[in-house]
């Protein structure tokens, strides 16, 4: 190891260690963390134990508790942080990359004293947190689902808010007209296909562009629906805005697993579409006909058209297909989540898709995954501040938008848009 | 080359070959290859400004149109009338001419002159001061916009610009007590530098990394929301003392904008600023070096930066400008609007509103200046509009956006009114020798 240590200087200039790119983004990284760990956990400890509740009374397999004691569990996860910072560095030094695992492994450390410090002398109903993290962000998932197709072919979606809205206003009006939440499900589904419509039709025959398309949508929906809401809906809320909700199902044995059971196998319907979706969509971009013609459209158009494929057609039908899916998953505010329109309901989560799907570096499963996590960052704040966190939950809130900008900056991971994304294809 | 590209041919690998081989070919014997190409958000600015004042106008009546269909569909009598249609129809279209006609004379009540008070002329054009201090935020935020628009940026961050600019001249205003005028320039400067930090970490982002400015103004948005959200429930930071609102105290007297026509009215010292500000933000564009530079940027930033231009110092330098231009509108809500305390919510939209400003005014000084007074006029005429027939002020996001999006799409509006495409220079489709670059790319 002193070996490459001394050649690094001198050596730069030469083929092989030039070769190397050393990146010591995650060690300096780790390294901050845990300085930042040692503050909170050490020097600002606050004593006390923390119990994580894994079950409620009522479910079938009854777990106990667990206790941890605030102060030894924050020096002890210091203290593992700090050596997988020495790890990162020596592995970075040695020229190999930090893997993923230890990435993960390092955040899960973090999170655990993070939660442990935080709600020290209460209990943190796991359950409860973990469940109300998926609902935040099954829309989010949606959303990000939606736009990552829309980008992946070429189309900037800054609109997924505007969907998202137009999804929950219509299913919220359509259930309660029909009486059937399926109906409304899949009228906002279309509602979100108008919305893309709208988009498709600007950015790919008229031209205009794509994010100011985009951005007019998002105003263009605020306004229409909180007009139609203020004259329509609050005119008779029992006859506009009273839709049949969705029921959740419990799927037999399944939600009877511990934990995991209540959060992923006792929900409504349009969550179990969310986990159909996930993985379809993956394959679908990755390993079908469909998929990789999509991609090359929002790569390269050129050379798609170059081998016969119709770029603007592919553009359009998927960047509605796109609209279809966001437009669901508005749907999930009003018929499971909240179960009523109110103005502006959505409240940003299409913005918190979009940093999804970046931070997510437009690949579904990621952007899922990404989706999850500032789901979890938002329901932790709430679960926090019930206990009374010492952390401002303003901050706890920031964290979607400010991940995504260290991630379009490239201070984190890495961030590669669509090569064509954003551009109009025009046929010479 | 362009016409092979018409013939789609087999998906086989030749066509493939074939596509390489061509890129090679342009390569070699095109210039177009070897120049880069004219980034297309450059283009479309371009193309968005380029039209006349006639589609501007078109847009806004069509904008109208649809806001009084909007009107019509919802109005009550109409619904009711149009139960008996076929029987006497007149009844319903007398019905939807009054809610038409009653929504707009409303608007124009509100925003121009109050017929119904022409009595008393310092009542009946209180209106017209209510449209020019609902007109002043958006300008100066507008201008900001469209200071970016010219470099070729969409700063859509006029919201976070306009909060952490609110946030630092409100702090000076209802905290820092000092002598009359002076308390008033330090507020103002102290709230320009916010708003031009905020703004200017953008540019440097997109700069120093290339991040899109786009994706990074979204996001800093929400982070000064949440940032003066905190600082505004803080004892000591921006929170009045005693009170558990999340609210700041009221600002100073001497840190108050001054009215400018007596106390009934509500324009004040903003409004004369912004006139101020139209005129600098012309004097840069088109009288300075530096304005010289952000339009060689704008439009073309390849050839600006072979010119010997630091195109990367530009971004950093006109988002500087554009983040003051907007902190000038969060200044203007917290001492001249807000004056008894502002909350989180002091933005009003208005960030996004100025950005239909800027495209309804084509990013120039002036345009930007009357289009932000027409959308002054919305803002005012729709709380009459409300107030006196029921219509809700949301009406107003409606049209403005049907505004910019039929302004966005020239073609579309010619269609509608079946108008000739008027000049070649007015066309929608990119440029021809750009467009052979962009394929070519």
């Amino acid at each position: 190891m002193s070996v490459v240590t001394t050649t690094r200087e001198a050596g730069s200039g030469l083929a092989p260690s030039a070769l190397i790119v050393r990146s010591w983004k995650a060690p300096i990284a780790f390294a901050i963390f845990s300085v930042l760990g040692a503050v909170l956990f050490i020097a600002l400890a606050r004593g006390g134990d923390t119990t994580y509740r894994l079950s409620n009374d009522t479910d079938a397999i009854v777990l106990p508790s667990i206790v941890l004691p605030a102060d030894a569990t924050g020096i002890a996860t210091v203290v593992l942080m700090a050596i997988i910072a020495v790890y990162a560095f020596v592995l970075v030094r040695g020229g190999s990359k930090v893997p993923l695992w230890l990435t993960t492994l390092f955040a899960l450390l973090f999170l655990v004293g993070f939660l442990t410090w935080a709600a020290a002398g209460s209990t943190v109903p796991l359950v409860g947190l973990l469940a109300g993290a998926l609902t935040v962000s099954t829309p989010l998932i949606f959303g990000s689902l939606g736009g990552v197709i829309s980008e992946r072919v070429g189309v900037v979606n800054i609109a997924i808010e505007g969907q998202l809205l137009a999804g929950a206003f219509v299913a919220a009006l359509v259930a309660t007209f029909t009486g059937s939440a399926i109906v409304g499900l899949l009228a906002a589904m279309l509602a979100g296909a108008l919305v893309s419509a709208v988009l498709a039709v600007f950015a790919i025959k008229y031209l205009v562009d794509q994010v100011i398309v985009g951005v007019v949508l998002n105003v263009l929906v605020v306004g229409l629906t909180s007009f139609l809401y203020s004259t329509v809906m609050t005119g008779d809320p029992d006859l506009f805005n009273k839709p049949e909700r969705f029921e959740r199902i419990a799927i037999p044995l399944l939600s009877d697993i511990p934990v995991l059971g209540p959060i992923l196998f006792n929900q409504t319907i349009i969550v179990y579409i969310m986990f159909a979706l996930v993985p379809t969509v993956w394959f679908a971009l990755f390993k079908t006909r469909w998929g990789l013609r999509l991609r090359s459209v929002g790569e390269h158009p050129k050379a798609a058209d170059t081998v016969g494929i119709n770029v603007r057609g592919t553009r359009f039908w998927n960047v509605l297909l796109a609209g279809l899916i966001v437009g669901g998953g508005g749907a999930f505010f009003t018929l499971a989540a909240i179960g009523s329109f109110t103005k502006e309901m959505t409240n940003g989560a299409g913005f918190i898709a979009l940093a999804a799907v970046i931070f997510g570096q437009w690949n579904p499963i990621r952007a899922t995954l990404a989706a999850l996590l500032f789901g979890f960052a938002t329901n932790l704040q709430s679960t926090l501040s019930i206990v009374g966190s010492p952390v401002p939950s303003e901050f706890m809130l920031m964290l979607p938008y400010l991940v995504t900008i260290f991630a379009v900056a490239g201070l984190v991971g890495f961030s590669r848009p669509p090569a064509a994304s954003g551009k109009p294809y025009i046929k010479s | 080359m362009s016409d092979d590209t018409k013939n789609p041919t087999p998906a086989d690998s030749t066509a493939t070959a074939k596509a390489v081989h061509e890129q090679v070919v342009a390569h070699e014997t095109g210039r177009d290859a070897s120049e880069p190409p004219v980034p297309r958000s450059n283009q479309i600015v371009k193309e968005i400004f380029g039209g006349s004042a006639a589609i501007s106008v078109l847009a806004v009546v069509l904008a109208l149109v649809f806001g009084g269909i909007l009107i019509v569909l919802t109005d009550e009598t109409v619904a009711q009338t149009s139960a008996y249609f076929f029987s006497r129809p007149t009844d319903m279209l007398v019905a939807m001419w009054d809610a038409v006609a009653g929504a707009y004379s409303a608007l124009f009540r509100g925003s121009v002159f109050n017929y119904l008070r022409a009595d008393d002329l310092a009542v009946a054009i209180r209106p017209l001061t209510e449209t020019l201090a609902n007109a002043t935020p958006l300008i100066a935020a507008g201008l900001g916009v469209a200071l970016a628009f010219r470099v070729g940026l969409f700063n859509i961050g006029g919201r976070g610009q306009m909060l952490i600019a609110a946030a630092a001249a409100g702090y000076v205003g209802a905290y820092i007590p000092m002598p009359p005028v002076i308390h008033l320039i330090v507020a103002l400067v102290i709230g320009l530098i916010g708003g031009a930090l905020w703004g200017g970490l953008v540019g440097l982002l997109k700069a120093r990394t290339g991040a899109h400015e786009v994706i990074v103004t979204i996001m800093l948005n929400y982070i000064a929301f949440y940032l003066v959200s905190f600082l505004l429930r803080t004892p000591g930071a921006l929170q009045a003392p005693g009170q558990n609102n999340p609210k700041s105290g009221p600002i100073l007297d001497s840190a108050q904008f001054p009215p400018l026509l007596g106390d009934q009215y509500n324009l004040n010292l903003g409004f004369i600023l912004v006139i101020v500000a139209t005129i600098y933000v012309w004097y840069l564009l088109n009288r300075s070096a530096l304005g010289f530079r952000f339009r060689a940027v704008g439009e073309n930033p390849n050839a600006a930066r072979v010119a010997g231009i630091k195109v990367e110092r530009v971004y950093v330098q006109v988002m500087l400008i554009a983040g003051a231009l907007v902190g000038l509108a969060g200044v203007y809500q917290v001492l001249g609007n807000f004056t008894g305390g502002f909350a989180s919510g002091l933005d009003a939209s208005i960030g996004f509103d100025a950005i239909t400003v800027a495209l309804l005014g084509r990013s120039k000084p002036w345009g930007v200046f009357f289009a932000g007074i027409l959308f002054g006029a919305l803002k005012a005429g729709s709380y009459t509009m409300q107030a006196s027939e029921g219509i809700p002020v949301d009406i107003v996001l409606v049209v403005q956006s049907f505004i910019v999006l039929f302004i966005a799409a020239p073609p579309l509006v010619r269609s509608i009114f079946r108008l000739p495409t008027p000049d070649p220079l007015f066309q929608w489709r990119t440029p021809k020798l750009a467009r052979k670059a962009e394929v070519n790319q």
